[in-house]
């Protein structure tokens, strides 16, 4: 946006609805670093503090919601205004389910706490990295409304979909082993997944950044056609692929 | 021909035959030069909207089509004005039998005072000396044709001046249908109107444009967005886009049509 507008009351409306937005961006993303903070640390307390932050971002989401239709309503929005409210009521349920996913992952670590550690550890941190990695990559996107980073981003995906995929044969693997460790494998196998929704989640803002600049659809633009491929692929048994590749 | 709808679509407005063709126009007023070569296409029946702030030069263009702009004293313009093929300024073109074919709705409804509104509707024809066949046809299909037949036709014999500002509006508008012109322009004509007025207007444009091309100046943008299928957006005497309306109300092209569709020109 080249200026401010004339209406200094519309200006300060359209940088509130900014500010929480990326608020909620921000608590989002230290929801899910501290999150697997606690789980590598074993860190109870931090997991029930971190659980709290979601209540924050569930009250930010309905502010933008109500804040978004009344300028709907009030200023009749047109071209990047209108596509930035209307963008923003989408971000803020993508960040508001990554909150939820945030909260999920601090209930299973405290679930964990309660049990003696794997002795095989499951390493979640570096598929936590490049979740929190395109999350925090989107969000920086949505602020500098950077089309090109957001466009390099959606490459990123398929690798996230990969290394979840990589957990959750390490899961199958350790539970017909050991199945004295079912629970807590499942429960390191429920973070992954959480991990890889994130994923996902930062991927529709990342599409979201390209229709607010320059006013594209690209959503399920390499899908479109073939609705089996919008779902992640099930993860390889261990003899190999599940299902054979698609051609 | 449906309305508008968001809903649908608006195709290229060079995919449509043009019932005007404005090549290179200037308009001058004395030394001021209004507007600068303007060159566009206006699509046949539908309505074009012309947009910008006060003093662009928009009600300059409009007056420019039906040779208007020349009446001001000191007023001048050159460039072509294409309407169906014909050269508006050509020396051959008589401009009040032009101004029949390109008829001129106003801001501010403006029947004529000392005459009934069944002489309002036949006062295009009656003070050029035309001689109507079947008159009170005519008066109850323009009227009809406006939504005002209802509305008016046990008290024909009234002042024009009885009506409310939207029926003399309406009125109006019957007086440019009765001479049967192929092109209607509208320079802000809901301005003065209320918004129940302007509604019955706007909802009047949309059956107009099934068998006229209608362009209309416009400080109001919702109505724009509302009535037109095509957009001009001027600024300081020049043309800086024309595209179809939801385009120009979505993702224009140009960062001043953006800045003054969103309210950003201070």
């Amino acid at each position: 946006m080249a200026s401010e507008h004339t209406s200094r009351v519309y200006e300060h409306e359209l940088r509130t609805v900014r500010e929480k937005v990326v608020l909620m961006g921000s608590l989002a993303e230290e929801m899910i670093q501290k999150g697997i903070l606690a789980l590598r640390t074993r860190d109870t307390e931090l997991a029930q503090t971190t659980r709290r932050v979601d209540r924050h971002i569930n009250r930010l989401e309905c502010e933008v919601d109500e804040l978004c239709l009344r300028i709907l309503a009030m200023r009749q929005p047109v071209a990047s205004d209108l596509r930035f409210l209307t963008t923003a009521l989408k971000i803020v349920t993508d960040l508001e389910r990554v909150g939820d996913m945030g909260v999920n992952i601090c209930e299973r670590v405290l679930e964990l706490n309660e049990e003696p550690p794997l002795p095989d550890a499951i390493d979640v941190s570096s598929l936590a990295d490049e979740s929190l990695g395109v999350l925090h990559e989107a969000l920086d996107a949505l602020v500098a409304r950077d089309v090109a980073r957001a466009t390099a981003l959606l490459e990123r995906d398929d690798m996230i979909d990969e290394h979840y995929a990589k957990i959750f044969q390490h899961v199958l693997v350790m539970m017909s082993r050991d199945p004295s460790a079912i629970y807590r494998a499942t429960r390191i196998q429920s973070i992954a997944k959480y991990l890889e929704r994130i994923g996902d989640h930062a991927m529709n803002i990342a599409e979201t950044v390209v229709f607010l600049v320059k006013g594209t659809d690209i959503r399920h633009a390499k899908r479109r056609g073939d609705p089996l491929m919008d779902s992640t692929p099930p993860p390889p048994d261990r003899n190999g692929p599940a299902v054979p590749p698609r051609k | 021909m449906t309305p508008p709808s968001a809903l649908a679509q608006t195709p290229p407005a060079d995919s449509i035959e043009p019932r005007i063709v404005v090549e290179k126009l200037n308009a001058y007023f004395n030394d001021f030069h209004a507007i600068h070569d303007i060159s566009v296409k206006i699509p046949d029946r539908r309505v074009t909207a012309v947009i910008g702030p006060s003093g662009c030069g928009k009600s300059t263009f409009l007056r420019c089509l039906n040779r208007m702009h020349e009446l001001v004293v000191g007023a001048r313009a050159n460039g072509k004005v294409l309407v169906d093929g014909v050269d508006v300024y050509d020396r051959g073109v008589d401009p009040v039998r032009l101004r029949r074919h390109v008829g001129m709705v106003f801001q501010k409804p403006n029947p004529f005072p000392t005459m009934t509104i069944r002489e309002n509707v036949l006062a295009g024809l009656t003070l050029n000396g035309v001689k109507v066949r079947d008159s009170e046809a005519l008066v109850e299909r323009t009227l009809t044709q406006v939504a005002l037949w209802d509305e008016v036709k046990d008290k024909l014999d009234q002042s024009g001046m009885s009506l409310s500002g939207g029926q003399q509006q309406r009125l109006c508008i019957a007086r440019v249908l009765a001479v049967e012109p192929s092109v209607i322009l509208l320079d802000e004509p809901c301005s003065a109107l209320d918004p129940i007025a302007t509604a019955r207007i706007e909802e009047l444009f949309s059956e107009l444009r099934e068998r006229y091309t209608l362009v209309m100046v416009t400080h109001n943008m919702q109505q724009a967005a509302r009535v037109s299928e095509y957009t001009a957006f001027f600024y300081m005497g020049d043309l800086i886009e024309f595209d179809a309306t939801e385009r120009i109300f979505t993702n224009p092209k140009e960062t001043r049509t953006e800045d003054y569709v969103t309210g950003r020109f201070g």
